[in-house]
C-alpha cells in the first residue's frame, strides 16, 4: 500500500463506563473506499466523529497524511462528512448549502458558482440550485448532502450510513452511484453501514467492528471466505455453525468432533481440545441422497429435511441432523423443475473442507 | 372529522376574549370619536400637540430599547439554557420565573429601594471605591429600562429557548466540517435558525412594553413618561375622556399593526423552523 492518508493508531472513546470505542487501528489508502461495517451501538458512527473532529478520542492517535489530526478543529482537517440524516441548512437554498464550504474558504464568487453547477451536475442534479431542502425528496436531499460534501474537495470522505433512510431500490441504485462517483474523483473514503450487502458491493475492505472493536479488516471475498471469528461468519452474509472440540490440528486445516461425525476445516491457532465451532455458507452444502458417497476432500453428515422455503432465485432448506442441529442449505432454483427432495426425507449434507472455516468457539 | 368541529374547544376563551376585550375596546372607540362631541377632534389633538406626539415617541424608544436589552441579555441565557445538562436547564427555568412570585409592585419599589440615591446599589459602589458619589440610578431613563428589563426577561427567554432547544447539533457540525470556524458557524448557520425565537421574543416583549404603567411611574423621571401614564393623566386629572380614549386607540393600533409586521417577518422566514 501507498502511504496511507488516514492512520489510526489504538483510538479509544470512552464515555463514563461504557467503552464506545475501544483501541482502534486502521490505516486508510489513498483513493481507498473502506467500511465500517458493525451492528448497532458498535462504534462506527464515534469513529467518524473521531475522524472529523467532532468527538475527541480518549486515548490514540490520528495521522492524516502523516501528520497529527488531533491538534485540529474540525473546521481546519477538510475531511467532507455526509450525516446519516444529512444535515442539509434548511434556511439556505441548494446552491447555498453547495457553496457554504467554498465561501468558507474565500472563494471568489465566479469560481464559486462554476463548482456549485459543476458538483450538481456530477451528483445528477443540474438546475436544483433554488430549491430549499424540503422541496427536496430524500434521495435527492442525499445527494446535495454528498455534493457539499465533495465540492471542496476533501483530502477524505466521510458517510455515516448515508442510505439508511431511503428505500432498497433507492439505496441500491445510490450505492452504484456512490462508487462512481468515488472512481471518478478519486476520493479516499470511509463509509458506515450496518447493512452487510452493501458493504460487500461497494468496500474495497471491510472493518467488522462489534462493540467498539474492530474484529476483522480484510477485502470483502476474504472476509466472507476466511472470516476469523464467529461473530464475523454471523455477521457477514449467513453461516451455518457446527459445534465441537476441535481434535486434530496441524497445518491449515483443522479436524474437530461434531457428535459422531468428524469435520474439518481451514484453521489458524486453534490448540487440540479446544472448544471450536466449524462455519460453512449455506450455499456451498449439496444435497444428496442418504447415503451418498463423499470425496475425501469432502465433509458430510447426514440429516432430515424439515422446511423448504422458496425465495425465488433460490430455495433454502431447513435441514435438521441427527443430533439435532438445524442446517440451512441454499439451492438455486432452476426453472421450473421441481426439487427432487420434499420435506421429511432423509439426505446427506456434503460441502467441501476447504469451504469450511473453524474457529474458537 | 370536519375541520369546524374543533373550533368549539376554543369557544370559551373566544367568548371570554370578546368580552373583557372587545366590548371594552369599541366602547373606547365610541368614546373617541364622542366625547365631547362627535368628530375627529380628539385625535386632531393629540396630531396637534408635540408634547403627545413626544409621549408616543418616548413609549416607542422605551419598549424598543426594553426589547434590545432583553435581546442580547436573553439570548445568551436561553443559548446556555439550551445547551445545558437536565439540571441546569431546570435551575435556569427557575430563576427566569422568579419574577413571576411577586407583584409587579413590590417588585417595582424594591428597584426603588435598591437603586435609590442611598440605596444599596450606590453604598456598594462608593464603599468599594468605584466611583466617588453616589450615581443617579433612578427617576430616569435607566431606573426605568432597569426596572422593565428585569420583568420582561422571561417574555424574550422562554420563547427564544423553545427556539433553540430545537435546532439540532448536527447543523453546527455540519457547518464545521464544512470549513467554519465557531463565529461563521454561528452567525451563518445557529443565528439564521434561531430567527423565528428572535422574532417571537422581540414581539412579545415590545409590544407588552408598550403599555407600561406603574414602572415607568415610579422609576422614571419627568422625561420618561410614556402613554399609559398620559393616558390616566387624561382622565384623572383632567376628566378627559375623549382625548385618554383616542390615545388608547391610537396605542391598540400601534402594538396592532407592530404585531401584524411581526408576523410578516416570521411568515417570510418559516422555512428554518422545520
Ligand atoms: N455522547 C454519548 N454519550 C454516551 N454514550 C455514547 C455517546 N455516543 C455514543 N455512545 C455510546 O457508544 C456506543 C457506540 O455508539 P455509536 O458509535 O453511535 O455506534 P454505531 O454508530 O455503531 O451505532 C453506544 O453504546 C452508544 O450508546
Ligand atoms: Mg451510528
Amino acid at each position: 500500500m501507498l502511504a496511507p492518508v488516514l492512520e489510526l493508531v489504538a483510538i479509544r472513546k470512552v464515555y463514563g463506563d461504557t467503552v464506545a470505542v475501544g483501541d482502534v487501528s486502521f490505516a486508510l489508502g489513498r483513493g481507498e473506499f473502506l467500511t465500517l461495517l458493525g451492528p448497532s451501538g458498535s462504534g462506527k458512527t464515534t469513529t467518524l466523529m473521531m475522524v472529523a473532529g467532532l468527538v475527541a478520542p480518549s486515548a490514540g492517535t490520528m495521522l492524516l497524511d502523516g501528520k497529527p489530526l488531533d491538534p485540529l478543529p474540525p473546521y481546519k482537517r477538510n475531511i467532507g462528512l455526509v450525516f446519516q440524516s444529512y444535515a442539509l441548512f434548511p434556511h439556505m437554498t441548494v446552491a447555498q448549502n453547495i457553496a457554504f464550504p467554498l465561501e468558507m474558504r474565500g472563494m471568489d464568487r465566479r469560481e464559486i458558482q462554476r463548482r456549485t453547477g459543476r458538483a450538481l451536475d456530477l451528483v445528477g442534479l443540474p438546475g436544483y440550485e433554488t430549491r430549499y431542502p424540503d422541496q427536496l425528496s430524500g434521495g435527492q436531499q442525499q445527494r446535495i448532502a454528498l455534493a457539499r460534501a465533495i465540492v471542496f474537495e476533501p483530502r477524505l470522505l466521510l458517510m455515516d450510513e448515508p442510505l439508511g433512510a431511503l428505500d432498497k431500490k433507492l439505496r441500491e441504485q445510490m450505492q452504484i452511484e456512490i462508487m462512481r462517483l468515488h472512481k471518478q474523483l478519486d476520493i479516499s473514503v470511509i463509509y458506515v453501514t450496518h447493512d452487510q450487502d452493501e458493504a460487500l458491493v461497494m468496500s474495497d475492505r471491510i472493518a467488522v467492528f462489534n462493540s467498539g472493536r474492530i474484529e476483522q479488516l480484510g477485502a470483502p471475498e476474504e472476509l466472507y471466505e476466511r472470516p476469523a471469528s464467529r461473530f464475523v461468519a454471523d455477521f457477514l452474509g449467513e453461516s451455518n455453525f457446527f459445534p465441537g472440540i476441535a481434535k486434530v490440528v496441524g497445518g491449515e486445516h483443522c479436524e474437530i468432533e461434531h457428535g459422531k461425525d468428524r469435520l474439518r476445516g481451514r484453521s489458524r491457532g486453534l490448540a487440540a481440545g479446544q472448544a471450536a465451532v466449524l462455519a460453512v455458507r449455506p450455499e456451498r452444502i449439496r444435497l444428496a441422497p442418504p447415503g451418498s458417497p463423499a470425496l475425501a476432500s469432502e465433509n458430510f453428515v447426514s440429516g432430515r429435511v424439515r422446511n423448504i422455503v422458496y425465495l425465488g432465485k433460490s430455495r433454502k432448506y431447513i435441514v435438521q441432523i441427527d443430533d439435532g442441529v438445524e442446517i440451512a442449505v441454499f439451492e438455486q432454483a432452476r426453472g421450473d423443475r421441481i426439487p427432487t427432495v420434499g420435506v421429511g426425507d432423509a439426505v446427506t449434507l456434503i460441502w467441501p473442507v476447504d469451504d469450511s472455516t473453524v474457529l474458537s468457539a | 372529522m370536519p375541520r369546524g368541529r374543533w373550533f368549539w374547544l376554543a369557544a370559551p376563551a373566544l367568548l371570554l376574549i370578546g368580552a373583557v376585550f372587545l366590548v371594552p375596546v369599541g366602547w373606547l372607540l365610541l368614546r373617541s370619536l364622542s366625547d365631547p362631541r362627535w368628530g375627529l377632534q380628539n385625535y386632531a389633538a393629540v396630531f396637534a400637540h408635540p408634547v403627545y406626539l413626544r409621549v408616543f415617541w418616548n413609549t416607542i424608544v422605551i419598549a424598543g430599547s426594553v426589547t434590545a436589552l432583553c435581546l442580547l441579555i436573553g439570548y445568551p441565557v436561553a443559548y446556555t439554557m439550551a445547551h445545558a445538562g437536565e439540571r441546569g436547564r431546570r435551575f435556569l427555568v427557575f430563576v427566569i420565573l422568579i419574577p413571576f412570585w411577586t407583584s409587579l409592585l413590590v417588585r417595582t419599589y424594591a428597584w426603588l429601594v435598591l437603586l435609590q440615591q442611598n440605596g444599596l446599589v450606590n453604598r456598594v459602589l462608593v464603599d468599594s471605591g468605584l466611583v466617588a458619589a453616589p450615581l443617579q440610578l433612578v427617576y430616569n431613563r435607566l431606573g426605568v429600562l432597569i426596572g422593565m428589563v428585569q420583568v420582561q426577561l422571561p417574555f424574550m427567554v422562554l420563547p427564544l429557548y423553545a427556539v433553540l432547544s430545537r435546532i439540532h447539533p448536527r447543523y453546527g457540525q455540519a457547518a464545521a466540517t464544512l470549513g467554519a470556524p465557531p463565529v461563521a458557524e454561528f452567525r451563518r448557520v445557529y443565528l439564521p435558525l434561531s430567527l423565528p425565537g428572535v422574532f417571537t421574543g422581540c414581539a412579545l416583549v415590545f409590544i407588552t412594553s408598550l403599555g407600561y404603567y406603574i414602572t415607568p411611574a415610579l422609576l422614571g423621571g419627568r422625561q420618561d413618561l410614556m402613554i399609559a401614564q398620559l393616558i390616566l393623566i387624561q382622565i384623572g386629572d383632567f376628566g378627559n375622556w375623549g382625548l385618554a380614549a383616542a390615545l388608547a386607540i391610537i396605542l391598540l393600533f400601534g402594538a396592532a399593526v407592530t404585531l401584524a409586521l411581526f408576523y410578516r417577518i416570521l411568515a417570510a422566514r418559516q422555512r428554518p423552523l422545520r
